[in-house]
C-alpha cells in the first residue's frame, strides 16, 4: 500500500467498511441470504415486491435461506456482454427448496468439474473497493468439502 | 358477420426469405410479407378490418400504422403489440379475437424485424464501476449482477432449462443436444427460405465457439431479418369466397396465448414449461385432437436445449421421456412425428416478431400440399409453438381443408 494513493483506504478501514452486492446477502461472521416471505402463502423472494405473485398477499417477512444446497440446472458462460469477464459458471441452487441464482465460485469452470446435483455451499468474494474504501461483497456457491 | 362460435381459417399467409436484407428496411419486409398474403388469399387492403402489428426491436414507431401507409390507410383499427418472442403469435391472435368476436370478419396479422448482425440480446455490458457503491433497483445491487449472480444472457438461461431437465430425468449430455441441432441444420436444407441452408454434422457443431455450455453458436437461434404475415377469415365469410380460396384456406382449429403461472423457481430462472403445458392442452381440448394426430410440429428451438423440454411440455412424448423420443428418431422428417421441418430457430432463422406467424406459414404450406422437397406428405394435422420470455406462450392447431 502506498500513502500516496489517496483514494486506497489503510486496511483497519477496508476491513472495517463493506456493502454487499445486494441487500438480500447479509455479511458478517456468518454471511447468508435472506428473502421476502409473502406472510400469506410463505411464497419467497429475492427482489422488493408490490404484493405476492402466487396469491397477491401485500406483506412480507424476511426469511434466512439455508446456506448449502444442490446444483439443479447450470451453464458455462463463455461468451458474454463486453467487461464481463469469462468463462464463469452460472446456475440455480435448491437451497432445502428454495431456488436461488448465484454463480459456481472455486470451481474449475468445465463439465468435468461441475456437475448436476453437486452439494455446495454459500461462499463470499470481494467485488471491489470504491473511492471511499467501501469493498463490495458478492457472493457464490462453492463445492461442499472441496 | 361472424359470431362467437365462428371457426376461423387461414385465408392467405405468406413468409419473406429470412436472412440478410441490407437494402431493406423493416416497412420494406412488412411490405413484403403483407402483400404476398394478401395476395395469396385474393384479398385486399379493403377486405380487412382489423391489423394486428408486431415488432420489437424497431422502437417506439407504430409498425402497424407505417404498413398502412405504404399498402392503404383503410381506417381500420391497429393494434400494435410487443411480447417478445410470442410477438408474432401475439399478433395473430388479436386477428383472430376480432374475427371470432364477430368485430369484422377478415383480419390481417403481420410480425417483421431487422436482426440481422445483432449480437447477444440479453445481459448488459458491464460499464466501470461507480465511484461510490449505491444500492439501486429492486435487488438494492451496489453494481451490475449479470455474471456476477448467474447470467441474463438467452443462450445461457435456456441452457440452464435444458439442464434442470437433465437433472430430473437424466439422459441428457452435450452431445444429445448437439444431436437435436444437426437434426434441424439438416431439415433447413430443403427450406430456400432459411437463413442458413447448410447442413452440420455433430462434430462441427460440438467443436463450433461455444456461447453457454451446452449450447454452441449453431445451437442457438439465429439471428437474421425477416417478416411473415397473415389473413384470418371467418367460416361464414370463407364460405361466400371462391372454391380455390376454399380449398387452400387451413383451419385454425386452436389459437391459444398463456402467460406463466407463479412456481417456486420460475422466479430464479424462466419457468418456460408450466405455460407451454398449458397451453398445449387448452389448445388440443379445443381442436379435439391429441398429439398422436399431429403429422408435424414447429415448435420454439430459441436454443437446442430448448427444442428437447418442448417435446415433453406439448406432450409429443411421455412425461419425463424427451431423450428416448428425440433419439428413436421420432422428430427428424420421416420420423413419427417430425419437428421443425423448417430448419427451426436454429437454421431458419429467428426474426424475432416474425417467427410466430412464420411456423404457421411452414405448416400450412404442408396442409396444403404446397411445400415442395420438403413435404411432410398427407399432412392433415399441425401445431405450432413460441415462448417469449417475461413469459408467454402462443400456441396453434391448424388443419387442412377439407373442400
Amino acid at each position: 500500500m502506498t500513502v500516496e494513493d489517496p483514494f486506497r483506504p489503510e486496511v483497519g478501514e477496508m476491513m472495517a467498511k463493506q456493502i454487499p452486492l445486494v441487500d438480500y446477502l447479509v455479511l458478517g461472521d456468518d454471511p447468508h441470504l435472506v428473502a421476502n416471505q409473502c406472510t400469506s402463502c410463505g411464497a419467497r423472494y429475492f427482489d422488493r415486491r408490490n404484493g405476492c405473485a402466487a396469491c397477491a398477499g401485500t406483506t412480507f417477512t424476511k426469511a434466512d435461506v439455508p446456506t448449502t444446497g444442490e446444483v439443479r440446472a447450470f451453464t458455462i458462460v463463455t461468451f458474454a456482454a463486453p467487461g464481463i469477464p469469462v468463462p464463469y459458471v452460472a446456475a440455480v441452487v435448491d437451497c432445502d427448496g428454495t431456488s436461488v441464482r448465484a454463480n459456481l465460485i472455486n470451481v474449475e469452470p468445465d463439465p468435468e468439474h461441475v456437475t448436476l446435483g453437486m452439494k455446495v455451499r454459500l461462499a463470499t468474494e470481494t467485488i471491489g473497493t470504491d473511492q471511499h474504501g467501501t469493498e463490495a461483497v458478492g457472493f457464490g456457491f462453492e463445492p461442499l468439502g472441496g | 358477420m361472424a359470431s362467437a362460435s365462428e371457426e376461423l381459417w387461414i385465408l392467405g399467409i405468406h413468409m419473406t426469405k429470412f436472412g440478410k436484407h441490407p437494402d431493406l428496411d423493416t416497412v420494406d419486409l412488412a411490405s413484403q410479407a403483407v402483400s404476398g398474403a394478401l395476395a395469396d388469399g385474393g384479398v385486399t387492403m379493403k377486405d380487412i378490418g382489423v391489423i394486428g402489428a408486431g415488432n420489437l426491436m424497431g422502437g417506439a414507431m407504430p409498425i402497424g400504422q407505417m404498413l398502412q401507409k405504404q399498402l392503404g390507410q383503410t381506417g381500420v383499427p391497429v393494434y400494435n403489440v410487443s411480447n417478445a418472442c410470442a410477438t408474432g403469435a401475439t399478433a395473430l391472435r388479436v386477428a383472430a379475437m376480432a374475427v371470432k368476436a364477430g368485430e369484422c370478419d377478415m383480419g390481417l396479422a403481420f410480425g417483421v424485424e431487422k436482426l440481422a448482425g445483432a449480437g447477444l440480446l440479453a445481459g448488459g455490458s458491464r460499464k466501470s464501476d461507480s465511484d461510490a457503491w449505491t444500492p439501486s433497483g429492486r435487488y438494492g445491487a451496489v453494481a451490475a449482477v449479470d455474471g456476477r449472480i448467474g447470467t441474463e444472457i438467452m443462450p445461457g438461461v435456456f441452457a440452464q432449462i435444458g439442464m434442470e431437465y437433465g437433472h430430473k430425468y437424466g439422459g441428457t449430455s452435450f452431445e444429445l443436444f448437439a444431436r437435436i441441432s444437426e437434426k434441424n441444420h439438416k431439415h433447413s436444407t430443403l427450406n430456400p427460405l432459411a437463413a442458413y441452408t447448410k447442413a452440420m454434422t455433430v462434430e462441427e457443431i460440438m467443436g463450433d465457439v461455444m456461447i453457454a455450455y451446452p449450447n454452441t453458436r449453431p445451437m442457438c437461434s439465429a439471428n437474421c431479418d425477416g417478416a411473415a404475415a397473415a389473413v384470418v377469415v371467418s367460416g361464414s365469410k370463407l364460405k361466400t369466397l371462391s372454391l380455390e380460396q376454399q380449398k387452400r384456406a387451413v383451419k385454425i382449429s386452436a389459437s391459444v396465448l398463456t402467460t406463466d403461472p407463479w412456481q417456486e423457481a420460475c422466479q430464479v430462472l424462466p419457468d418456460v414449461n408450466t405455460l407451454t403445458r398449458n397451453a398445449a392442452a387448452q389448445a388440443y381440448e379445443a381442436a379435439g385432437v391429441g398429439p398422436s394426430d399431429l403429422d408435424l410440429v414447429e415448435l420454439h428451438d430459441c436454443f437446442a436445449t430448448a427444442e428437447l423440454v418442448h417435446y415433453d411440455n406439448l406432450g409429443l412424448c411421455e412425461p419425463g421421456g424427451a431423450v428416448d423420443f428425440f433419439t428413436s428418431g421420432a422428430t427428424w422428417r420421416d420420423g413419427s412425428t417430425p419437428v421443425n421441418v423448417s430448419g427451426g430457430l436454429e437454421s431458419k432463422g429467428h426474426p424475432i416478431a416474425a417467427t410466430g406467424i412464420a411456423n404457421v406459414w411452414e405448416v400450412a404450406t404442408h396442409l396444403r400440399g404446397e411445400a415442395g422437397d420438403r413435404q411432410i406428405e398427407g399432412a392433415k394435422v399441425a401445431l405450432t409453438h413460441v415462448i417469449g420470455l417475461g413469459s408467454a406462450c402462443g400456441v396453434h392447431i391448424l388443419e387442412k381443408s377439407a373442400a
